[in-house]
């Protein structure tokens, strides 16, 4: 029919019956035929081969390593191995840690790396869009914003730590003043690079300045924003640990900092991979957002 | 039966099918600069004067870059002339009218709505409830032949498919002035053909006043009452040309009626002169 939408994304057309008019001839219609059967196939023994290669990578490092520290060609002193950590893990699930039930030492992180993570991100949205929107604004503050971004944030610990002191509010001040740049300067950019025309669209068709702001300016920032999200997630996390590293009562980062006290690079790894996987779940809940919120926008890899 | 048809709530639709009440558009010796980078003015338009009478069409033509698309922004209320007047229903034009309907050059239709969602967004924007919106959104999405398409984003539909969304977003708010800037400039030479018998059919229902800028002498022929030539920038009007050919048109018949051949060959001949200059001047800028 014609060229282009050859290839099928089973979301368009082709999929539902298409009205009879002169446009449906042009529309990204695929009615999807052995070809992409076919295709399918191949794509799904593609996928198989990538599970099967991610855990043999996996398979491979961890037993070098615990054959290396079996074998003393590594000093287990300093690089742990795998199985200590594994026992380890066992211990703090089973016996909880000596500063309590693990699961108390993840909720007190997990706590603080959300806060930070929900109030920095606020702030970097709300400021980014509002700056984005005020040019004038933008002009005056912009060597402020800049000389603020260049200070080595994580110094901001310890005075956050003097300022709110042991408990989980100096953690919470750090990761919100890590995660704020992120996300503001790409709400910012993303207000910025609205299209011209879509803004010019709104305002002849009867939007005012706060209607364009929102269903305009808003969606339009909004691939910039959740894509600084995975980022600004990373930075929460950073910001819960590094505050618990520089003085806590509770928390990973303070298991983390014991383990090391008492030389023990099992606890450190440990630590660690839970932190690892708290990071990788909330990724994968990030990433399922990006997908709900912007719906609208066509597939990577789609014909379009 | 009667008191029950007068309770029904959607006899509304009809009146919104209804022709709007036209306005005459008159520019009268407007003149625009914009500064260039290095602070120099440079003159987009230079006392340019025409009128658009209540209901018709009229087509803009010119070289690439000559400064039509300001002339539609001067109109539009986007852009105010340094010197001369524009006015539409009489009125000096300030600010962006409520009258007003703009298809644009490039897409510019909203990516995260769906088809009706974006023809529902002007009637939102000027206030309409919901239920209301949406109801004569999905008359119009009718009218342009998106039956069915409701739910599909932008992205899922053709160039001529968004451009029929275009139309049907700027026309559910019956204006009764319809700016256009080479709208289907970006569409292959079919969907153009199938996009202009498209529009002249959905211009019949409401008959607003159209400016219709084009670089494409076919196309402003096939659809106007009067075909203005500018000339190369800054734009002046150079000739003025009443199109007498019957309507309704078909697009691709009236291009071998007579009188469109020879009106062909007579606006072409103001035009060529000034498509040269234009020309000469690109080769001299690259």
């Amino acid at each position: 029919m014609n060229g282009k939408s050859a290839g099928g994304s089973t979301r368009s057309a082709g999929a539902r019956t298409v009205p009879d008019v002169a446009g449906a001839a042009q529309a990204g219609a695929v009615v999807p035929g052995g070809a992409a059967t076919v295709r399918r196939t191949r794509l799904r023994g593609r996928a198989l081969v990538v599970a099967v290669g991610r855990v043999a990578v996996l398979v491979v490092f961890l037993g070098t390593w615990q054959l290396l520290a079996a074998t003393h060609t590594i000093d287990t002193f300093y690089f742990g191995r795998p199985s200590g950590i594994w026992d380890r893990l066992e211990t703090w699930i089973r016996h909880g840690t000596s500063q309590g039930p693990l699961l108390t030492q993840v909720w007190v992180t997990l706590q603080e790396t959300l806060l930070g993570f929900g109030i920095g991100t606020t702030l970097g949205v709300v400021c980014g869009i509002a700056l984005g929107r005020m040019r004038l604004a933008a002009d005056i503050l912009a060597p402020y914003i800049k000389t603020l971004n260049s200070i080595p944030r994580i110094v901001l610990g310890s005075v956050f730590a003097i300022w709110f002191g042991l408990g989980i509010g100096s953690k919470v001040a750090l990761a919100v003043v890590l995660v704020f740049f992120g996300v503001f300067f790409n709400a910012f950019q993303g207000a910025r690079e609205v299209d011209r025309a879509l803004i010019a669209n709104a305002r002849v068709l009867g939007a005012g300045p706060v209607q364009v702001t929102w269903q305009v300016v808003v969606p339009s920032a909004l691939s910039w924003i959740t894509t600084s999200l995975h980022v600004a997630f990373g930075f929460a996390v950073t910001g819960a640990i590094v505050g618990e590293l520089l003085g806590a009562q509770q928390g990973l980062g303070l298991l983390i900092s014991q383990a090391q006290a008492n030389f023990d690079p099992d606890g450190v790894y440990a630590g660690l991979v839970i932190t690892a996987l708290l990071a990788l779940t909330a990724e994968g809940l990030i990433t399922l957002l990006e997908r709900r919120l912007l719906r609208w926008r066509p597939r990577p890899g789609s014909n379009r | 039966m009667r008191t029950e048809l007068r309770q029904d709530p959607e006899p509304e639709p009809d009146a919104a099918r209804q022709p709007v009440t036209p306005v005459p558009i008159v520019l009268d010796g407007v003149t625009k600069r914009f500064a260039s980078p290095r602070g120099e003015h440079r003159e987009a338009v230079r006392d340019v004067s025409f009128r658009v009478e209540p209901g018709s069409f009229t087509a803009v033509i010119g070289p690439t870059g000559c400064g039509k698309s300001t002339l539609l922004s001067l109109i539009c209320g986007t852009e105010r002339p340094e010197s001369g007047t524009v006015s539409v229903d009489g009125r000096p034009v300030d600010g962006i009218g409520q009258d007003i309907g703009f298809v644009f050059q490039t897409d510019a239709v909203f990516p995260w709505k769906t088809v009706l969602g974006n023809v529902a967004a002007g009637p939102r924007f000027r206030g309409v409830p919901r239920a209301r919106a949406q109801a004569l959104a999905a008359d119009w999405v009718r009218r342009v032949g998106l039956a069915g398409f409701e739910r599909y984003h932008p992205h899922q539909l053709s160039g001529g498919m968004r451009k029929r969304v275009a139309l049907a977003q700027t026309l559910v708010n019956r204006p009764r002035v319809l700016l256009m800037d080479e709208p289907f400039s970006g569409l292959d030479v079919q969907t153009r053909q199938i996009m202009s018998d498209e529009l002249l059919s959905l211009w019949e229902l409401t008959r607003p006043s159209v400016v219709f800028v084009t670089h494409d002498l076919e196309e402003a022929i096939t659809l106007a009452d009067k075909v203005v030539v500018l000339t190369a920038g800054p734009a002046t009007v150079k000739e003025e040309f009443d199109i007498d050919l019957p309507r309704p048109r078909d697009a691709r018949e009236i291009r071998h009626h007579p009188d469109f051949v020879r009106l062909h060959e007579l606006v072409w001949k103001a035009l060529r002169d000034e498509v040269r200059v234009a020309y000469e001047r690109g080769l001299g800028a690259a």
